[in-house]
């Protein structure tokens, strides 16, 4: 069914779809409304699942892998300091192999404390062994939330799934959104069913110690996993079209890549606008395109490589940085390429960091500067005026040295 | 035959209070039971892979979060319709209940949640190495509060959490010892035939921390109890319904001196601090009408 929605809500009713047994989540911008929808809707009656209103993102991680362990298909949702305040839990979940679906509202993270949108929170989460899913549009974040619960899962996946959701722009956008009809969503994902649950009838230990013996195999199945989904992901995304008629989901997406001599990387909802950036650059006959990363863990690298092997110049876009290094997306970018034949200009931006607006512009200027030289880490946008005063950064003395005085 | 549902082969040292309590609770709780355990001592010596001392279905997570995923695995029970069959445990020691997890234990009894929560308080962190915890007594000698010139060791005394649990308005709050092990199992299975959140605190010895030799794990419970440092109590609907009395009360010395980590508070320097530790002693002994009249 089409309807008029904001982004939160269709996710929350898409999650009710997907008929979890625990809800358990913790409010924080811009992530509230989609715990705030589903709890009226088991308020309402209308969704039969026990809503567990925690003290804190800690426990709301840990009430989910206690409901998924015991056989329950579970839901959470966050944003920046709650993702990082549940990080130790998320990494617990994933080498417990639990199926999970997380919903990040992704903001930025303090400090300065900021509660708008780029993707610190969740790429700091890149080495937990989530699968990541970054969504451009509302109604991709409706579809990749049905298809994460079916990959997580998935028995030969069981790994939970992040699903990534521009906070605000997508959060609290609204769009013409295809829900879809329950009976598709049940044909397309079966009942939850765990084979190493806690149930009385057949005790098991979970969460075992497991000492150097041990250890080192529970970390390479699931890399050796993670690159068996790299073949899942497609194939759930083609069962998903056959029974939604939709095209959603996947690993990559490419926007005029065919002939495109300068391709621009990127994840999200800025996709939208360098597609419309790329419209009109088009229209000046200039060879531009798009590659569009949806899974971000696992790291379609083959993907990735048949996608730009063609290009001459790339720029990767991102709103996260690993301070003191790059743009972790640009950081391997940049290896899919080692050891092979083609040698393309990669050259690294960072952009719409704590919701810096992402205009047309900002995008044609980084497709300009591709022509340029190389480089590594550039910030677009940036505004060193001298009203912002070295205060920020602690006097370190660092800013005074860029900001110009008026 | 009797088969235990903790299994002996564990690691868990000689003597282990904790090891012993953990039986006896796991024995009344039963097999339909499902266990949540922080990080501790517990947990590692019981389930080091690929061995396993649990005969029911049991779940470490986190040092700070076993009542959050417990409070997770009974919502799951009451969406599948089990929560009356199956009862649930949360289970961790000093350190994970009063410290760390003390969060997520608070907002597990304020929902209401029917779990049973037992800490194992044998008084420090003992998993990482005798370093103090919020349940540490005064001038206790660990690692963290080590006795030296200018210390007499742990500079606070160990908070009450049983007062912390009943503010929380839970219907069972019980105190317990591993030196009674028949009131540990009436108190389980009187906390489990109750429903909402239940809160037992185990006084477990360790002889490796406490520096007492393995066979006085008993002994030195048990003088914890009759020197009333260490009273037994239990409330029901927030009222204190018994209490463990004593028809004669021992000098808390008799306590200490078996304990190398109170070592320090023989010497004649002392004086003052033992002083401290006996007028805190009357004061619970008062407060909760101890000695049988
Ligand atoms: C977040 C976190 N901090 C610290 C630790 C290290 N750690 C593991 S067990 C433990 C102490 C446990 O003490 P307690 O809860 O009293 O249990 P005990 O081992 O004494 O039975 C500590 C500090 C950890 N595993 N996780
Ligand atoms: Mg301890």
């Amino acid at each position: 069914m089409k309807a008029y929605l904001e982004g939160s809500q269709a996710i929350a009713k898409v999650v009710a779809l997907c008929r979890p047994g625990v809800i358990s989540a913790y409010p924080i911008t811009p992530q509230t409304h989609i715990p705030e929808t589903l709890a009226q809707m088991v308020a309402e009656g209308e969704l039969k699942a026990e809503f567990v209103n925690v003290e804190s993102e800690h426990s709301a991680a840990s009430c989910c892998l206690g409901a998924s362990a015991t056989g329950v298909r579970a839901y959470t949702s966050t944003s920046s300091q709650g993702l990082l305040y549940m990080l130790e839990v998320l990494f617990n979940i994933a080498g417990l192999r639990l199926p999970l679906v997380l919903t990040c509202a992704n903001r930025a993270v303090s400090a300065p404390i900021n509660i708008w949108n780029d993707y610190q929170d969740a790429i700091t989460l890149r080495d937990s062994g989530w699968i990541q899913f970054y969504a451009e549009t509302i109604q991709e974040a409706v579809d990749l939330h049905i298809q994460g619960y079916r990959l997580s899962e998935d028995i030969r996946v069981l790994l939970p799934v992040m699903v990534n959701v521009d906070g605000y722009i997508l959060t609290h956008g609204y769009e013409v959104v295809d829900i879809p009809e329950q009976e598709l969503v049940d044909k397309f994902l079966p009942p939850y069913q765990l084979k190493y649950k806690l149930d009385p009838d057949n005790p098991l230990t979970l969460g075992v110690l497991a000492g150097p013996d041990y250890y080192m195999e529970t970390r390479f199945a699931i890399q050796k996993t993670m690159e068996d989904v790299l073949e899942i992901i497609p194939e759930i995304s083609g069962e998903f079209f056959e029974v939604f008629a939709r095209k959603s989901g996947g690993l990559i997406e490419g926007y005029f890549l065919k002939d495109a001599e300068k391709v621009i990387v990127a994840m999200g909802s800025v996709c939208g606008t360098i597609k419309e950036a790329i419209d009109g650059l088009r229209d000046k006959k200039e060879k531009v395109g798009l590659l569009k990363i949806i899974t971000y863990r696992p790291f379609p690298e083959e993907e990735i490589y048949q996608a730009l092997k063609n290009a001459r110049e790339i720029a990767v876009l991102e709103k996260a940085i690993s301070l003191g290094g790059f743009g972790p997306l640009y950081t391997e970018i940049k290896s899919v390429f080692q050891g092979k034949k083609e040698n393309p200009k990669i050259s690294g931006f960072v952009i719409g960091l704590g919701g810096r607006d992402i205009t047309k512009d900002s995008i044609r200027s980084v497709s300009d500067r591709l022509s340029g030289k190389q480089v590594d880490c550039e910030f677009i946008d940036l505004n060193l005026k001298g009203e912002h005063k070295d205060n920020l950064l602690g006097g370190s003395g660092v800013a005074s040295q860029f900001i110009e005085q008026e | 035959m009797y088969k235990p549902l903790l299994s002996p082969g564990h690691t868990a040292c000689a003597g282990c209070g904790q090891a012993l309590a953990a039986r006896l609770v796991v024995d009344v709780a039963g097999p339909q039971v499902i266990i949540a355990n922080n990080t501790g001592c517990l947990e590692v010596f019981s389930t080091a892979y690929p061995e396993s001392s649990w005969e029911v279905p049991w779940i470490h997570s986190l040092f700070e979060n076993a009542a959050a995923v417990a409070s997770g695995i009974e919502s799951a029970l009451k969406y599948l319709g089990k929560a009356d069959q199956i009862n649930v445990l949360a289970q961790a020691g000093d350190g994970g209940t009063a410290d760390i997890g003390l969060q997520a234990l608070s907002g597990m009894w304020e929902r209401g949640h029917n779990i049973l929560s037992i800490c194992y308080d044998n008084e420090a962190y003992m998993n990482t190495g005798v370093q103090r915890s919020g349940l540490t007594p005064l001038d206790t000698n660990t690692t963290t509060t080590p006795v030296g010139k200018f210390s007499w060791g742990n500079i606070r005394p160990k908070k009450n959490m049983l007062e912390i649990a009943l503010a929380h308005g839970l219907p069972y709050v019980a105190s317990a010892s591993v030196a009674y092990p028949r009131d540990i199992q009436r108190k389980v299975k009187k906390a489990l035939a109750i429903r909402g959140p239940k809160y037992l605190h185990i006084f477990s010895p360790c002889p490796l921390g406490w520096r007492h030799e393995p066979e006085l794990t008993y002994a030195v419970a048990k003088l914890a109890v009759e020197t009333g440092f260490f009273p037994l109590l239990e409330f029901e609907d927030g009222k204190l319904s018994n209490v463990f009395k004593l028809k004669e009360i021992k000098p808390v010395e008799e306590y200490l001196k078996l304990q190398g980590r109170f070592r320090h508070l023989l010497s004649p320097e002392a004086k003052e601090e033992l002083k401290r530790i006996q007028e805190m002693v009357n004061f619970n002994i008062e407060k909760y009408g101890i000695l049988a009249k």
